[in-house]
Protein backbone atom coordinates (compact mmCIF):
# COMPACT_ATOMS: atom_id res chain seq x y z
CA UNK A 1 0.00 0.00 0.00
CA UNK A 2 1.44 3.65 -0.94
CA UNK A 3 1.75 5.99 1.49
CA UNK A 4 -1.33 8.80 1.69
CA UNK A 5 -2.76 11.05 3.84
CA UNK A 6 -6.33 11.33 5.21
CA UNK A 7 -8.77 14.10 6.26
CA UNK A 8 -12.07 14.41 7.43
CA UNK A 9 -14.83 16.45 5.70
CA UNK A 10 -17.32 18.19 7.92
CA UNK A 11 -20.18 18.78 4.83
CA UNK A 12 -20.29 18.18 1.45
CA UNK A 13 -18.46 21.83 0.13
CA UNK A 14 -15.77 20.17 2.48
CA UNK A 15 -15.61 17.10 0.65
CA UNK A 16 -15.60 18.78 -2.82
CA UNK A 17 -12.80 21.51 -2.13
CA UNK A 18 -10.76 18.76 -0.76
CA UNK A 19 -11.52 16.24 -3.49
CA UNK A 20 -10.67 19.03 -6.16
CA UNK A 21 -7.40 17.94 -6.12
CA UNK A 22 -5.41 15.28 -7.98
CA UNK A 23 -5.18 11.70 -6.37
CA UNK A 24 -7.82 12.23 -3.90
CA UNK A 25 -10.62 9.56 -3.58
CA UNK A 26 -13.10 9.50 -0.55
CA UNK A 27 -13.37 7.09 1.93
CA UNK A 28 -16.81 5.23 3.03
CA UNK A 29 -17.01 2.30 4.97
CA UNK A 30 -13.31 1.28 3.53
CA UNK A 31 -15.14 -1.90 2.84
CA UNK A 32 -14.01 -2.52 -0.61
CA UNK A 33 -11.37 0.78 -0.96
CA UNK A 34 -8.80 -0.12 1.70
CA UNK A 35 -9.18 -3.93 0.04
CA UNK A 36 -7.95 -2.24 -3.39
CA UNK A 37 -5.26 0.32 -1.51
CA UNK A 38 -3.18 -3.18 0.02
CA UNK A 39 -3.39 -4.34 -3.64
CA UNK A 40 -2.51 -1.26 -5.15
CA UNK A 41 -4.67 -1.57 -7.54
CA UNK A 42 -5.97 2.12 -6.35
CA UNK A 43 -2.77 4.76 -5.33
CA UNK A 44 -4.65 7.56 -3.87
CA UNK A 45 -2.09 9.94 -2.35
CA UNK A 46 -4.99 11.75 -0.19
CA UNK A 47 -8.44 10.38 1.42
CA UNK A 48 -11.22 12.07 2.14
CA UNK A 49 -13.32 10.55 4.51
CA UNK A 50 -16.90 11.25 4.04
CA UNK A 51 -18.79 9.05 6.37
CA UNK A 52 -19.60 12.81 8.67
CA UNK A 53 -21.85 13.14 5.39
CA UNK A 54 -25.67 13.33 5.88
CA UNK A 55 -26.80 9.78 6.26
CA UNK A 56 -30.32 10.97 7.40
CA UNK A 57 -33.49 9.01 5.86
CA UNK A 58 -36.49 11.17 5.64
CA UNK A 59 -39.84 11.55 3.75
CA UNK A 60 -39.29 13.83 0.75
CA UNK A 61 -42.62 14.79 -1.10
CA UNK A 62 -44.13 11.10 -1.17
CA UNK A 63 -40.62 9.48 -1.39
CA UNK A 64 -37.19 8.96 0.97
CA UNK A 65 -34.24 10.79 0.53
CA UNK A 66 -31.28 8.74 1.68
CA UNK A 67 -27.93 10.08 2.48
CA UNK A 68 -25.00 9.07 0.84
CA UNK A 69 -23.18 7.81 4.73
CA UNK A 70 -26.02 6.09 5.86
CA UNK A 71 -24.70 2.62 6.51
CA UNK A 72 -26.45 -0.26 4.93
CA UNK A 73 -27.78 -1.49 7.66
CA UNK A 74 -29.08 1.74 8.43
CA UNK A 75 -30.87 2.12 5.25
CA UNK A 76 -32.34 -2.01 5.82
CA UNK A 77 -34.18 -1.72 9.10
CA UNK A 78 -35.39 1.96 8.01
CA UNK A 79 -39.16 1.22 9.01
CA UNK A 80 -40.24 3.16 5.87
CA UNK A 81 -37.61 1.04 3.86
CA UNK A 82 -39.28 -2.35 4.88
CA UNK A 83 -42.84 -1.59 4.77
CA UNK A 84 -42.90 0.61 1.26
CA UNK A 85 -39.68 -0.60 -0.30
CA UNK A 86 -39.65 -4.27 0.84
CA UNK A 87 -37.26 -4.83 -1.85
CA UNK A 88 -34.56 -2.42 -1.01
CA UNK A 89 -34.29 -3.63 2.54
CA UNK A 90 -33.95 -7.37 1.18
CA UNK A 91 -31.44 -6.77 -1.46
CA UNK A 92 -29.01 -4.96 1.11
CA UNK A 93 -29.67 -7.74 3.85
CA UNK A 94 -28.60 -9.95 1.01
CA UNK A 95 -25.58 -8.82 0.35
CA UNK A 96 -21.97 -9.40 2.04
CA UNK A 97 -22.06 -9.71 5.90
CA UNK A 98 -23.99 -8.21 8.68
CA UNK A 99 -20.66 -6.86 9.86
CA UNK A 100 -19.81 -5.52 5.75
CA UNK A 101 -23.35 -3.97 5.96
CA UNK A 102 -22.84 -2.04 9.28
CA UNK A 103 -19.85 -0.63 7.82
CA UNK A 104 -20.92 0.11 4.25
CA UNK A 105 -22.10 3.09 2.90
CA UNK A 106 -24.45 4.07 0.44
CA UNK A 107 -22.23 5.89 -1.47
CA UNK A 108 -19.50 3.28 -1.58
CA UNK A 109 -21.89 0.59 -2.07
CA UNK A 110 -23.38 1.98 -5.64
CA UNK A 111 -19.15 2.54 -6.40
CA UNK A 112 -17.63 -0.48 -5.36
CA UNK A 113 -16.05 -1.83 -7.87
CA UNK A 114 -15.94 -5.34 -9.90
CA UNK A 115 -15.39 -8.58 -8.30
CA UNK A 116 -14.10 -9.95 -11.68
CA UNK A 117 -10.92 -12.12 -10.20
CA UNK A 118 -8.61 -10.79 -12.74
CA UNK A 119 -8.81 -7.41 -11.82
CA UNK A 120 -8.16 -8.33 -8.60
CA UNK A 121 -4.73 -10.07 -9.44
CA UNK A 122 -2.93 -7.42 -10.20
CA UNK A 123 0.49 -8.90 -10.88
CA UNK A 124 -0.43 -12.19 -13.26
CA UNK A 125 -3.20 -10.89 -15.89
CA UNK A 126 -4.08 -8.66 -18.07
CA UNK A 127 -7.16 -6.37 -17.41
CA UNK A 128 -8.07 -3.36 -19.36
CA UNK A 129 -9.77 -1.53 -16.05
CA UNK A 130 -6.15 -1.71 -14.11
CA UNK A 131 -4.61 -0.71 -17.02
CA UNK A 132 -6.66 0.76 -19.99
CA UNK A 133 -5.66 -0.90 -23.44
CA UNK A 134 -3.23 -3.93 -22.18
CA UNK A 135 -6.38 -6.21 -23.24
CA UNK A 136 -8.53 -8.22 -20.99
CA UNK A 137 -8.13 -12.07 -19.90
CA UNK A 138 -11.63 -13.30 -18.86
CA UNK A 139 -13.02 -12.30 -22.39
CA UNK A 140 -10.79 -15.80 -23.21
CA UNK A 141 -10.52 -17.06 -19.82
CA UNK A 142 -12.61 -18.22 -16.72
CA UNK A 143 -15.73 -16.28 -17.08
CA UNK A 144 -18.43 -18.10 -15.29
CA UNK A 145 -19.07 -15.21 -13.11
CA UNK A 146 -19.04 -12.34 -15.93
CA UNK A 147 -21.81 -10.38 -17.84
CA UNK A 148 -24.38 -11.58 -20.57
CA UNK A 149 -25.52 -8.84 -21.22
CA UNK A 150 -24.11 -4.80 -22.07
CA UNK A 151 -20.28 -6.00 -22.13
CA UNK A 152 -18.01 -5.35 -25.00
CA UNK A 153 -15.09 -7.47 -25.93
CA UNK A 154 -12.71 -4.90 -23.99
CA UNK A 155 -14.44 -5.84 -20.91
CA UNK A 156 -17.14 -8.49 -19.46
CA UNK A 157 -17.12 -7.87 -16.01
CA UNK A 158 -20.08 -7.52 -13.63
CA UNK A 159 -21.06 -4.64 -11.15
CA UNK A 160 -21.38 -6.70 -7.96
CA UNK A 161 -23.85 -4.53 -5.89
CA UNK A 162 -26.95 -6.14 -4.39
CA UNK A 163 -28.45 -2.47 -3.50
CA UNK A 164 -27.87 -0.76 -6.67
CA UNK A 165 -29.98 -3.57 -8.45
CA UNK A 166 -33.41 -2.53 -5.81
CA UNK A 167 -32.57 1.31 -6.62
CA UNK A 168 -32.85 0.12 -10.53
CA UNK A 169 -35.73 -1.06 -9.92
CA UNK A 170 -37.47 1.81 -7.47
CA UNK A 171 -36.36 4.74 -10.04
CA UNK A 172 -33.69 5.93 -8.28
CA UNK A 173 -32.46 9.31 -8.73
CA UNK A 174 -28.46 10.09 -7.47
CA UNK A 175 -27.82 13.45 -6.11
CA UNK A 176 -24.18 14.89 -6.67
CA UNK A 177 -22.35 17.68 -5.49
CA UNK A 178 -18.92 19.03 -7.53
CA UNK A 179 -17.14 21.74 -8.24
CA UNK A 180 -19.51 23.22 -10.35
CA UNK A 181 -22.63 22.81 -8.36
CA UNK A 182 -25.17 20.07 -7.83
CA UNK A 183 -26.86 17.73 -10.40
CA UNK A 184 -29.28 14.81 -10.12
CA UNK A 185 -28.82 11.70 -12.89
CA UNK A 186 -30.91 8.94 -12.55
CA UNK A 187 -29.73 5.79 -10.61
CA UNK A 188 -29.84 3.24 -14.53
CA UNK A 189 -27.64 6.37 -15.74
CA UNK A 190 -24.95 6.53 -12.76
CA UNK A 191 -23.02 3.63 -14.37
CA UNK A 192 -21.53 3.71 -17.52
CA UNK A 193 -21.44 0.55 -20.35
CA UNK A 194 -17.46 -0.71 -20.81
CA UNK A 195 -17.60 0.03 -24.45
CA UNK A 196 -14.00 0.35 -25.16
CA UNK A 197 -13.04 2.36 -21.99
CA UNK A 198 -13.78 -0.05 -19.04
CA UNK A 199 -11.56 1.96 -16.89
CA UNK A 200 -14.66 4.93 -17.13
CA UNK A 201 -17.26 3.15 -14.94
CA UNK A 202 -19.36 5.95 -13.66
CA UNK A 203 -20.96 9.29 -15.20
CA UNK A 204 -19.07 10.67 -12.39
CA UNK A 205 -16.59 14.25 -13.02
CA UNK A 206 -13.00 13.97 -11.11
CA UNK A 207 -14.05 15.10 -7.81
CA UNK A 208 -17.32 14.41 -8.16
CA UNK A 209 -19.78 13.55 -4.58
CA UNK A 210 -22.86 11.00 -4.31
CA UNK A 211 -24.44 13.32 -1.61
CA UNK A 212 -27.64 10.99 -2.04
CA UNK A 213 -30.16 8.64 -3.24
CA UNK A 214 -33.93 10.17 -3.63
CA UNK A 215 -36.54 7.23 -4.40
CA UNK A 216 -39.73 8.34 -5.39
CA UNK A 217 -43.11 6.87 -4.06
CA UNK A 218 -43.59 3.35 -5.10
CA UNK A 219 -46.55 3.31 -7.72
CA UNK A 220 -49.49 2.34 -6.41
CA UNK A 221 -50.97 -0.99 -5.51
CA UNK A 222 -47.64 -2.56 -6.40
CA UNK A 223 -46.08 -5.33 -4.32
CA UNK A 224 -41.84 -5.48 -4.95
CA UNK A 225 -39.11 -8.16 -4.03
CA UNK A 226 -35.33 -8.95 -4.76
CA UNK A 227 -34.46 -12.72 -5.10
CA UNK A 228 -30.67 -13.98 -5.36
CA UNK A 229 -29.34 -16.85 -6.58
CA UNK A 230 -25.40 -18.21 -5.34
CA UNK A 231 -23.51 -20.41 -5.26
CA UNK A 232 -24.22 -20.97 -1.57
CA UNK A 233 -27.48 -19.84 0.58
CA UNK A 234 -26.09 -16.50 2.04
CA UNK A 235 -22.85 -14.28 1.99
CA UNK A 236 -21.62 -14.71 -1.52
CA UNK A 237 -22.10 -12.43 -4.66
CA UNK A 238 -24.66 -13.21 -7.08
CA UNK A 239 -24.39 -15.33 -10.01
CA UNK A 240 -28.21 -13.74 -11.01
CA UNK A 241 -30.59 -11.50 -8.95
CA UNK A 242 -33.81 -10.23 -9.67
CA UNK A 243 -35.54 -6.91 -8.35
CA UNK A 244 -39.29 -6.07 -9.08
CA UNK A 245 -41.77 -3.90 -8.27
CA UNK A 246 -45.30 -5.35 -9.99
CA UNK A 247 -49.08 -4.45 -9.83
CA UNK A 248 -51.54 -6.41 -10.58
CA UNK A 249 -55.60 -5.97 -11.04
CA UNK A 250 -57.87 -7.68 -12.65
CA UNK A 251 -55.28 -10.31 -13.61
CA UNK A 252 -53.43 -7.90 -16.10
CA UNK A 253 -50.39 -6.22 -15.17
CA UNK A 254 -50.90 -1.85 -14.02
CA UNK A 255 -47.08 -1.68 -13.47
CA UNK A 256 -43.67 -3.33 -14.13
CA UNK A 257 -40.58 -2.78 -12.97
CA UNK A 258 -37.97 -4.98 -13.11
CA UNK A 259 -34.00 -4.71 -12.47
CA UNK A 260 -31.09 -7.30 -13.15
CA UNK A 261 -28.18 -8.13 -11.28
CA UNK A 262 -24.70 -10.26 -11.71
CA UNK A 263 -25.34 -10.46 -15.23
CA UNK A 264 -24.18 -7.16 -16.66
CA UNK A 265 -21.50 -4.22 -16.25
CA UNK A 266 -24.49 -2.08 -14.15
CA UNK A 267 -27.24 -2.80 -12.57
CA UNK A 268 -29.69 -3.77 -15.43
CA UNK A 269 -33.00 -2.09 -16.04
CA UNK A 270 -35.15 -4.57 -17.97
CA UNK A 271 -37.09 -2.54 -20.00
CA UNK A 272 -38.00 -4.88 -22.65
CA UNK A 273 -39.54 -7.42 -20.49
CA UNK A 274 -41.31 -4.07 -18.64
CA UNK A 275 -42.15 -3.43 -21.90
CA UNK A 276 -43.85 -6.68 -23.05
CA UNK A 277 -45.41 -6.93 -19.56
CA UNK A 278 -47.40 -3.97 -19.62
CA UNK A 279 -51.35 -3.83 -19.58
CA UNK A 280 -50.74 -8.02 -20.48
CA UNK A 281 -52.43 -10.75 -18.53
CA UNK A 282 -50.52 -11.67 -15.39
CA UNK A 283 -49.83 -15.29 -16.35
CA UNK A 284 -46.66 -17.55 -15.82
CA UNK A 285 -46.57 -18.08 -19.74
CA UNK A 286 -46.05 -14.35 -20.11
CA UNK A 287 -43.76 -13.98 -17.36
CA UNK A 288 -41.17 -15.76 -19.48
CA UNK A 289 -42.06 -14.68 -22.80
CA UNK A 290 -40.85 -11.23 -21.12
CA UNK A 291 -37.87 -12.75 -19.49
CA UNK A 292 -36.95 -13.87 -22.71
CA UNK A 293 -37.57 -11.00 -24.48
CA UNK A 294 -35.07 -9.35 -22.02
CA UNK A 295 -32.58 -12.21 -22.78
CA UNK A 296 -32.61 -12.28 -26.23
CA UNK A 297 -29.96 -10.33 -27.21
CA UNK A 298 -27.75 -11.80 -24.28
CA UNK A 299 -24.34 -13.01 -25.61
CA UNK A 300 -23.15 -15.29 -22.93
CA UNK A 301 -19.59 -16.58 -22.79
CA UNK A 302 -17.88 -19.84 -22.52
CA UNK A 303 -18.51 -20.46 -18.95
CA UNK A 304 -21.57 -18.35 -17.99
CA UNK A 305 -24.12 -19.88 -21.04
CA UNK A 306 -26.12 -20.93 -17.77
CA UNK A 307 -26.90 -17.52 -16.38
CA UNK A 308 -29.63 -17.54 -19.58
CA UNK A 309 -31.71 -20.11 -18.48
CA UNK A 310 -30.82 -18.70 -14.69
CA UNK A 311 -32.16 -15.39 -15.23
CA UNK A 312 -35.53 -16.22 -17.23
CA UNK A 313 -36.18 -18.77 -14.30
CA UNK A 314 -35.55 -16.55 -11.72
CA UNK A 315 -37.50 -13.42 -12.87
CA UNK A 316 -40.29 -15.93 -14.23
CA UNK A 317 -40.43 -16.99 -10.49
CA UNK A 318 -40.26 -13.72 -8.51
CA UNK A 319 -43.11 -12.22 -10.85
CA UNK A 320 -45.17 -15.22 -10.37
CA UNK A 321 -45.04 -14.72 -6.04
CA UNK A 322 -45.71 -11.27 -6.67
CA UNK A 323 -48.66 -11.94 -9.11
CA UNK A 324 -49.96 -14.76 -7.00
CA UNK A 325 -49.38 -11.88 -3.30
CA UNK A 326 -52.42 -9.99 -5.38
CA UNK A 327 -54.55 -12.18 -6.69
CA UNK B 1 -3.42 10.44 27.59
CA UNK B 2 -5.33 11.39 24.20
CA UNK B 3 -8.56 13.90 24.68
CA UNK B 4 -11.70 11.95 24.16
CA UNK B 5 -12.23 13.24 21.14
CA UNK B 6 -9.37 12.52 19.30
CA UNK B 7 -8.78 9.21 20.53
CA UNK B 8 -10.49 6.07 20.26
CA UNK B 9 -11.70 4.21 22.63
CA UNK B 10 -11.05 0.24 22.91
CA UNK B 11 -11.93 -1.59 25.86
CA UNK B 12 -12.86 1.77 28.13
CA UNK B 13 -9.14 3.10 27.66
CA UNK B 14 -8.53 6.08 25.23
CA UNK B 15 -5.86 4.96 22.74
CA UNK B 16 -4.15 7.95 20.82
CA UNK B 17 -5.12 6.97 16.87
CA UNK B 18 -2.07 5.79 14.35
CA UNK B 19 -0.10 8.45 12.86
CA UNK B 20 -0.16 6.70 9.67
CA UNK B 21 -3.45 6.10 8.07
CA UNK B 22 -2.58 2.86 6.52
CA UNK B 23 -3.08 1.12 9.92
CA UNK B 24 -5.98 -1.00 10.61
CA UNK B 25 -8.20 -1.05 13.32
CA UNK B 26 -7.08 -4.71 13.55
CA UNK B 27 -3.36 -4.49 13.35
CA UNK B 28 -3.24 -1.30 15.96
CA UNK B 29 -5.02 -3.77 18.41
CA UNK B 30 -2.96 -6.77 17.87
CA UNK B 31 0.70 -5.05 17.06
CA UNK B 32 0.26 -2.05 19.00
CA UNK B 33 -1.77 -2.70 22.00
CA UNK B 34 -1.37 -6.59 21.82
CA UNK B 35 -4.72 -7.26 22.24
CA UNK B 36 -4.21 -10.96 20.21
CA UNK B 37 -8.45 -11.56 20.74
CA UNK B 38 -9.37 -10.40 17.69
CA UNK B 39 -7.49 -12.96 14.57
CA UNK B 40 -6.33 -11.87 11.34
CA UNK B 41 -8.09 -14.65 9.16
CA UNK B 42 -8.15 -13.80 5.62
CA UNK B 43 -7.36 -9.46 6.25
CA UNK B 44 -10.55 -9.01 3.50
CA UNK B 45 -13.43 -9.24 4.96
CA UNK B 46 -14.02 -12.46 4.20
CA UNK B 47 -13.66 -14.70 6.93
CA UNK B 48 -15.38 -12.35 10.35
CA UNK B 49 -12.35 -13.80 12.48
CA UNK B 50 -11.81 -10.47 13.50
CA UNK B 51 -15.12 -8.96 14.16
CA UNK B 52 -14.97 -6.28 17.07
CA UNK B 53 -17.74 -3.87 18.11
CA UNK B 54 -17.52 -0.37 17.53
CA UNK B 55 -20.57 1.64 19.51
CA UNK B 56 -21.90 -1.72 19.87
CA UNK B 57 -21.96 -2.51 16.35
CA UNK B 58 -20.04 -5.67 14.81
CA UNK B 59 -17.57 -4.76 12.12
CA UNK B 60 -14.45 -6.40 10.68
CA UNK B 61 -11.25 -4.60 11.72
CA UNK B 62 -9.28 -5.68 9.02
CA UNK B 63 -10.89 -3.02 6.52
CA UNK B 64 -11.41 -0.72 9.20
CA UNK B 65 -8.54 2.11 9.01
CA UNK B 66 -8.09 2.56 12.85
CA UNK B 67 -7.52 6.51 11.96
CA UNK B 68 -12.15 6.72 10.99
CA UNK B 69 -12.92 5.36 14.34
CA UNK B 70 -11.43 8.39 16.51
CA UNK B 71 -14.40 9.43 18.82
CA UNK B 72 -15.70 6.13 18.83
CA UNK B 73 -15.76 3.28 21.41
CA UNK B 74 -14.45 0.19 20.32
CA UNK B 75 -15.08 -3.64 22.18
CA UNK B 76 -12.71 -6.32 21.70
CA UNK B 77 -13.20 -9.78 23.15
CA UNK B 78 -11.03 -8.74 25.66
CA UNK B 79 -13.50 -6.28 27.23
CA UNK B 80 -16.18 -8.15 27.11
CA UNK B 81 -15.60 -10.46 29.94
CA UNK B 82 -16.97 -8.48 32.86
CA UNK B 83 -16.02 -8.15 36.94
CA UNK B 84 -18.06 -11.39 37.61
CA UNK B 85 -16.22 -13.62 35.17
CA UNK B 86 -17.03 -14.73 31.37
CA UNK B 87 -19.65 -13.19 29.50
CA UNK B 88 -22.81 -15.49 29.53
CA UNK B 89 -21.87 -15.90 25.86
CA UNK B 90 -18.83 -17.00 26.70
CA UNK B 91 -19.89 -19.79 28.80
CA UNK B 92 -22.50 -20.69 26.49
CA UNK B 93 -19.72 -21.41 23.89
CA UNK B 94 -17.89 -23.97 26.63
CA UNK B 95 -20.70 -25.57 27.34
CA UNK B 96 -21.98 -25.95 23.78
CA UNK B 97 -18.73 -26.82 22.27
CA UNK B 98 -19.09 -24.22 20.09
CA UNK B 99 -15.14 -24.24 19.28
CA UNK B 100 -12.42 -26.92 18.41
CA UNK B 101 -9.15 -24.91 17.55
CA UNK B 102 -11.05 -21.87 19.03
CA UNK B 103 -9.38 -19.59 16.55
CA UNK B 104 -12.60 -18.16 14.79
CA UNK B 105 -14.13 -17.66 18.62
CA UNK B 106 -13.42 -14.10 19.58
CA UNK B 107 -14.72 -12.91 15.93
CA UNK B 108 -17.72 -15.21 16.39
CA UNK B 109 -18.71 -14.34 20.29
CA UNK B 110 -17.97 -10.66 19.42
CA UNK B 111 -20.47 -10.93 16.38
CA UNK B 112 -22.85 -12.67 18.64
CA UNK B 113 -22.98 -9.78 20.54
CA UNK B 114 -23.69 -7.40 17.53
CA UNK B 115 -26.28 -9.61 16.31
CA UNK B 116 -28.04 -10.04 19.75
CA UNK B 117 -28.51 -5.97 19.43
CA UNK B 118 -29.73 -6.07 16.02
CA UNK B 119 -32.40 -8.43 16.61
CA UNK B 120 -33.20 -6.23 19.73
CA UNK B 121 -33.78 -3.72 17.23
CA UNK B 122 -35.79 -5.52 14.72
CA UNK B 123 -32.97 -5.50 11.84
CA UNK B 124 -34.16 -7.78 9.25
CA UNK B 125 -32.08 -10.41 7.51
CA UNK B 126 -32.51 -12.30 4.63
CA UNK B 127 -34.37 -14.75 5.72
CA UNK B 128 -37.30 -12.53 7.65
CA UNK B 129 -40.53 -13.93 6.47
CA UNK B 130 -42.42 -10.37 7.41
CA UNK B 131 -40.13 -7.23 6.99
CA UNK B 132 -42.46 -5.43 8.95
CA UNK B 133 -42.60 -7.34 11.91
CA UNK B 134 -41.44 -5.04 15.01
CA UNK B 135 -39.75 -8.66 16.61
CA UNK B 136 -37.93 -10.83 15.54
CA UNK B 137 -37.19 -14.27 16.94
CA UNK B 138 -33.99 -15.60 17.10
CA UNK B 139 -34.76 -18.60 15.35
CA UNK B 140 -31.90 -21.21 13.87
CA UNK B 141 -32.34 -20.04 10.39
CA UNK B 142 -32.00 -16.54 11.72
CA UNK B 143 -29.17 -16.95 13.65
CA UNK B 144 -27.43 -19.02 10.78
CA UNK B 145 -27.75 -16.78 7.99
CA UNK B 146 -26.79 -13.23 10.56
CA UNK B 147 -23.37 -15.21 11.22
CA UNK B 148 -22.77 -16.42 8.28
CA UNK B 149 -20.32 -13.88 7.78
CA UNK B 150 -18.11 -15.68 10.39
CA UNK B 151 -16.29 -18.97 8.77
CA UNK B 152 -15.59 -22.01 10.82
CA UNK B 153 -13.11 -24.39 9.84
CA UNK B 154 -13.74 -26.40 12.29
CA UNK B 155 -16.71 -26.97 11.54
CA UNK B 156 -18.10 -26.21 15.25
CA UNK B 157 -21.30 -24.79 13.42
CA UNK B 158 -23.69 -26.56 15.67
CA UNK B 159 -22.10 -25.68 19.14
CA UNK B 160 -22.08 -22.07 17.93
CA UNK B 161 -25.92 -22.08 17.13
CA UNK B 162 -26.82 -23.64 19.79
CA UNK B 163 -24.43 -21.59 22.17
CA UNK B 164 -26.50 -18.11 20.59
CA UNK B 165 -29.51 -19.53 20.51
CA UNK B 166 -29.42 -20.46 24.25
CA UNK B 167 -28.08 -17.16 25.12
CA UNK B 168 -30.60 -14.91 23.49
CA UNK B 169 -33.26 -17.25 22.38
CA UNK B 170 -35.87 -16.86 25.43
CA UNK B 171 -38.54 -16.50 22.56
CA UNK B 172 -36.64 -18.82 20.71
CA UNK B 173 -39.42 -21.47 18.30
C1 LIG C 1 -16.31 -10.39 1.66
C2 LIG C 1 -17.20 -9.39 0.98
C3 LIG C 1 -18.41 -9.78 0.44
C4 LIG C 1 -19.25 -8.85 -0.17
N1 LIG C 1 -20.44 -9.25 -0.71
C5 LIG C 1 -21.27 -8.33 -1.28
C6 LIG C 1 -22.52 -8.70 -1.85
O1 LIG C 1 -22.91 -9.87 -1.81
N2 LIG C 1 -23.30 -7.72 -2.38
C7 LIG C 1 -22.90 -6.42 -2.42
O2 LIG C 1 -23.66 -5.56 -2.92
N3 LIG C 1 -21.71 -6.05 -1.95
C8 LIG C 1 -20.90 -6.97 -1.38
N4 LIG C 1 -19.68 -6.59 -0.90
C9 LIG C 1 -19.22 -5.25 -1.16
C10 LIG C 1 -19.61 -4.23 -0.11
O3 LIG C 1 -21.03 -4.11 -0.12
C11 LIG C 1 -18.95 -2.94 -0.51
O4 LIG C 1 -17.58 -3.07 -0.24
C12 LIG C 1 -19.50 -1.75 0.25
O5 LIG C 1 -20.87 -1.56 0.00
C13 LIG C 1 -18.73 -0.49 -0.11
O6 LIG C 1 -19.16 0.57 0.70
P1 LIG C 1 -18.09 1.41 1.53
O7 LIG C 1 -18.81 2.55 2.16
O8 LIG C 1 -17.31 0.55 2.44
O9 LIG C 1 -17.18 1.94 0.34
P2 LIG C 1 -15.64 2.29 0.27
O10 LIG C 1 -14.85 1.05 0.20
O11 LIG C 1 -15.29 3.28 1.31
O12 LIG C 1 -15.61 3.05 -1.14
C14 LIG C 1 -15.91 2.39 -2.36
C15 LIG C 1 -15.75 3.40 -3.49
O13 LIG C 1 -16.75 4.41 -3.42
C16 LIG C 1 -16.17 5.71 -3.39
N5 LIG C 1 -17.06 6.53 -2.57
C17 LIG C 1 -17.51 6.22 -1.31
N6 LIG C 1 -18.44 7.11 -0.92
C18 LIG C 1 -18.57 8.03 -1.93
C19 LIG C 1 -19.38 9.19 -2.12
N7 LIG C 1 -20.25 9.61 -1.21
N8 LIG C 1 -19.27 9.87 -3.29
C20 LIG C 1 -18.37 9.46 -4.23
N9 LIG C 1 -17.58 8.38 -4.10
C21 LIG C 1 -17.69 7.66 -2.97
C22 LIG C 1 -14.78 5.50 -2.87
O14 LIG C 1 -13.90 6.51 -3.32
C23 LIG C 1 -14.43 4.14 -3.46
O15 LIG C 1 -13.99 4.29 -4.77
C24 LIG C 1 -18.85 -7.50 -0.25
C25 LIG C 1 -17.63 -7.09 0.30
C26 LIG C 1 -16.81 -8.01 0.91
C27 LIG C 1 -15.50 -7.56 1.48
S1 LIG D 1 -13.51 -8.48 -17.48
FE1 LIG D 1 -13.04 -6.32 -17.14
S2 LIG D 1 -12.33 -6.30 -15.04
FE2 LIG D 1 -12.16 -8.45 -15.70
S3 LIG D 1 -10.09 -8.67 -16.58
FE3 LIG D 1 -11.42 -8.09 -18.25
S4 LIG D 1 -11.20 -5.86 -18.33
FE4 LIG D 1 -10.50 -6.48 -16.31
S1 LIG E 1 -9.51 -11.09 8.96
FE1 LIG E 1 -11.10 -9.63 8.84
S2 LIG E 1 -12.68 -10.76 7.93
FE2 LIG E 1 -11.03 -12.15 7.83
S1 LIG F 1 -13.08 -23.40 16.12
FE1 LIG F 1 -11.47 -23.69 14.71
S2 LIG F 1 -12.03 -22.25 13.19
FE2 LIG F 1 -13.75 -22.23 14.43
Amino acid sequence: MIPFTYARAENAADAVRLGAADGVKYLGGGTNLVDLLRESIERPTTLVDVTGLSSAIEERDAGLLIGAAARNTAVAEHRLVRTRYPVLSRAISSGASAQIRNMATVGGNLLQRTRCPYFYDADGFRCNKRNPGEGCDAVDGSNRTHAILGASSACVAVHPSDLGVALAALDADVHLHGTTGNRTVPLTELHRLPGDRPDVETVLEPGELITAIELPAPPPATRSAYRKVRDRASYAFALVSVAAVLGVEDGRVTAARIALGGVAPKPWRARTAEAALLGGPATEQAFRAAAEAELADAKPLRDNGFKVELAARTITAVLGRLAREQA
Amino acid sequence: MADSADAIRINGTAVEPPGDPRVSLLDLLRERLELHGAKKGCDQGACGACTVLADGERIVSCLALAVQYTGREVVTIEGLTGEDGPHPLQRAFVEHDGFQCGYCTPGQICSAVGMAAELERGVPSYVTDDLAAERIAPGRDEVRERMSGNLCRCGAHNGIVAAITETYGTEAR
